[in-house]
């Protein structure tokens, strides 16, 4: 039998519902809010949600103020290429766990994955200290670097995830067919993965974009993304809260677009293999 | 030119002997199918010869050079899977070209074989459909085409009718046989089914447990079981098996008797097996009586499909002495 549901009690939970989803999303519509205020209005009590005399007076004040473009590049060049870099290493590096897997497999990728339970500041000392070594402090190439690294795990476990699913039997028709393993690897292994991988990419271009440890202690100027364009909105100047906030919508309009274009992608992604 | 042979084979997995060391050859322009019961090595031996696992020891000669070591794709073998194993991204056009492609074939070369190959197995009006698009049958029917383009000099078949159901099967297996007459090239099939094996095979390779138990054309086989295992796997319904002093009479451990060598008939016959008709299977053509007997058991019986038989019916049973097949206590088959 069916479970009978009342009326009452999908009314209850369409509204506790509701409650739990406002609760997360209302951050995001405050800061929202407040990008067009006045920073006079902004800090006035009673606190108002709703308001006259919207203004885009923030943000034209932050674009004058900081080169946002830059900021901007600056994350496109970071989250892109570690994406980049991080499926370069990751598509053999699962490829060779999904098809040849040894006694070890199992035991390399829990490895791979403990590596983020570590906290990121424990080994801030000893990354700053090589990244001044080397020269590599509010550099592209470090940080690209660095952000690989530490999205790596969740990249390959992703693949691996994906690649498991592909039925051995057809990579064993392209052998037939006379692929080595560079043409298995293009015509037949990549295509079919390619949902899989998409999702991949989108997660990791994510990731990388909205990472603030290692982006605010090992970049200044040059190679700052939009992590330190909100950043250098908060504390220094005190709290100038409709700016910080207008700095903060335009820090994740570009993701909070990208994600919601792809948004089905992602969670067909993400769910992909749960359910036969 | 496919000429095959297994010179002393042997496979195992870590500790555990898939396939003992085993000798066979297969003559070029042969269908030979392996057939056997689930788990008795027969795809492993398959793959063994198509590459997809390497031997633990002993050779595989094909055409007289020894490809033991060699890649799957140098072998020149062409391999149908049970799955199919298409590329679901490609079109059934692109499927059927890809190992032309991967030969570095001239474009207008594969153009050519592909309409023939389409041609031969109806795939013309879907080439340029996606795998997914197609019903079993006609998938089937594309893994074939991508094996044929090839010209290899050996079929593998491992199953391949396995996942249609039974009157495609019936089918394709035509289908598959007239391709071998058309060809004349060496096919290795893959089954468990003996009555593909009967109905396809110019040789059968009885395997279990990773021995071969007899190699023979089919009415060899069927006529001459080498032991009481190939005598239990080939024929259908199943030869029936009698020990005991009836046996013993014959200078047998046990004796077996296939259900169409034995005389039915519901007058009383002296010194017949007296038994009931469990469950009687009317076919039309044939109608298989299974009938419980005092002292030996279930005995199938194959009668005619007019016989007036139903359930209940006490019987008199009469194994024809010419078709008797006499076993001894090894289970090999006495010669008189």
């Amino acid at each position: 039998m069916a479970r009978a549901i009342t009326n009452r009690r999908k009314t209850i939970n369409t509204a506790v519902a509701w409650a739990i989803g406002i609760a997360i999303f209302f951050p995001i519509l405050w800061i929202f809010i407040l990008s067009f205020k006045t920073e006079g209005n902004a800090i006035a009590t009673p606190l108002k949600m709703f308001f006259s005399g919207w203004t885009l007076e923030s943000y034209g004040l932050v674009m004058e103020r900081s080169n946002y473009f830059r900021f901007f590049m600056n994350s496109v060049i970071l989250a892109v290429g570690s994406t980049l870099l991080g499926l370069i290493i990751a598509v053999p590096a699962a490829w060779s766990m999904a098809f040849v897997p040894s006694k070890h497999t199992k035991n390399i990728l829990m490895w791979m994955l403990s590596t983020k339970m570590l906290p990121p500041v424990g080994v801030l000392v000893p990354l700053v200290l090589l990244f001044n070594k080397l020269g590599l402090t509010d550099t592209h190439f470090g940080l690209v670097v660095v952000l690989t690294l530490i999205n790596l795990p969740i990249i390959v476990w992703m693949l691996y995830t994906y690649f498991k699913e592909i039925p051995g039997e057809i990579l064993e028709a392209a052998r037939m067919d006379g692929a080595g393993l560079k043409e298995e690897v293009l015509y037949v292994l990549t295509p079919m993965a390619i949902p899989g991988m998409a999702s991949t990419v989108l997660l990791n271009i994510i990731l990388a974009w909205n990472e603030a440890f290692w982006t605010l202690n090992l970049t200044t100027t040059a190679a700052a993304p939009l992590t330190q364009f909100i950043a250098s909105y908060s504390s220094p100047e005190g709290l100038f809260y409709a700016k910080l906030s207008a700095a903060s919508i335009m820090a994740i309009a570009p993701i909070l677009i990208m994600g919601w274009f792809s948004q089905k992608q992602l969670v067909r992604g993400l769910t992909f293999g749960a359910v036969k | 030119m496919g000429r095959i042979v297994l010179n002393k084979v042997r496979k195992s997995f870590g500790e555990v002997e898939v396939i003992p060391p085993l000798d066979l050859e297969i003559e070029d322009g042969e269908f030979v199918v392996f057939v056997g019961p689930s788990g008795c090595g027969k795809s492993t031996l398959l793959r063994l010869i198509a590459g997809l696992e390497d031997v633990s020891s002993g050779a595989i000669e094909i055409d007289g050079v020894n490809a033991t070591s060699k890649r799957p794709s140098e072998r020149g073998l062409a391999m149908v899977f049970q799955s199919y194993a298409l590329y679901p991204h490609m079109s059934v056009k692109k499927n059927i070209a890809f190992p032309m492609k991967m030969a570095g074939m001239p474009v207008a070369e594969q153009e050519e074989r592909i309409a023939a190959a389409a041609k031969a197995l109806n795939l013309t009006d879907y080439l340029h459909r996606k795998p997914g698009q197609l019903s079993g049958g006609q998938r089937q029917r594309v893994a074939i085409g991508r094996a044929i383009v090839r010209e290899p000099q050996a079929f593998l078949f491992d199953e391949p009718l396995s996942n249609l159901d039974a009157a495609l099967r019936v089918n394709m297996r035509l289908e598959i046989s007239e391709l071998h007459q058309t060809l004349k090239t060496t096919m290795v099939y893959v089954t468990h089914d003996q009555v593909e094996a009967m109905t396809m095979a110019d040789k059968i390779v009885v395997l279990r447990a990773g021995h071969i138990e007899q190699v023979g054309s089919p009415l060899e086989l069927y006529r001459n079981p080498r032991n009481k295992f190939v005598a239990g796997f080939i024929g259908s319904p199943k030869m029936n098996f009698i020990e005991g002093e009836r046996a013993a009479s014959r200078g047998a451990h046990t004796i077996g008797i296939r259900p169409e060598h034995i005389d039915l008939s519901v007058d009383p016959v002296e010194g017949a097996i007296v038994g009931k008709i469990g469950v009687s299977e009317h076919l039309g053509s044939d109608t298989f009586a299974h009938v419980h007997c005092e002292g030996i058991g279930l005995m199938n019986v194959r009668v005619s499909g007019e016989a007036d038989i139903h359930a209940g019916d006490t019987v008199y049973l009469q194994p024809q002495e010419h078709n008797l097949h006499r076993f001894g206590e090894d289970g090999l088959a006495i010669t008189l």
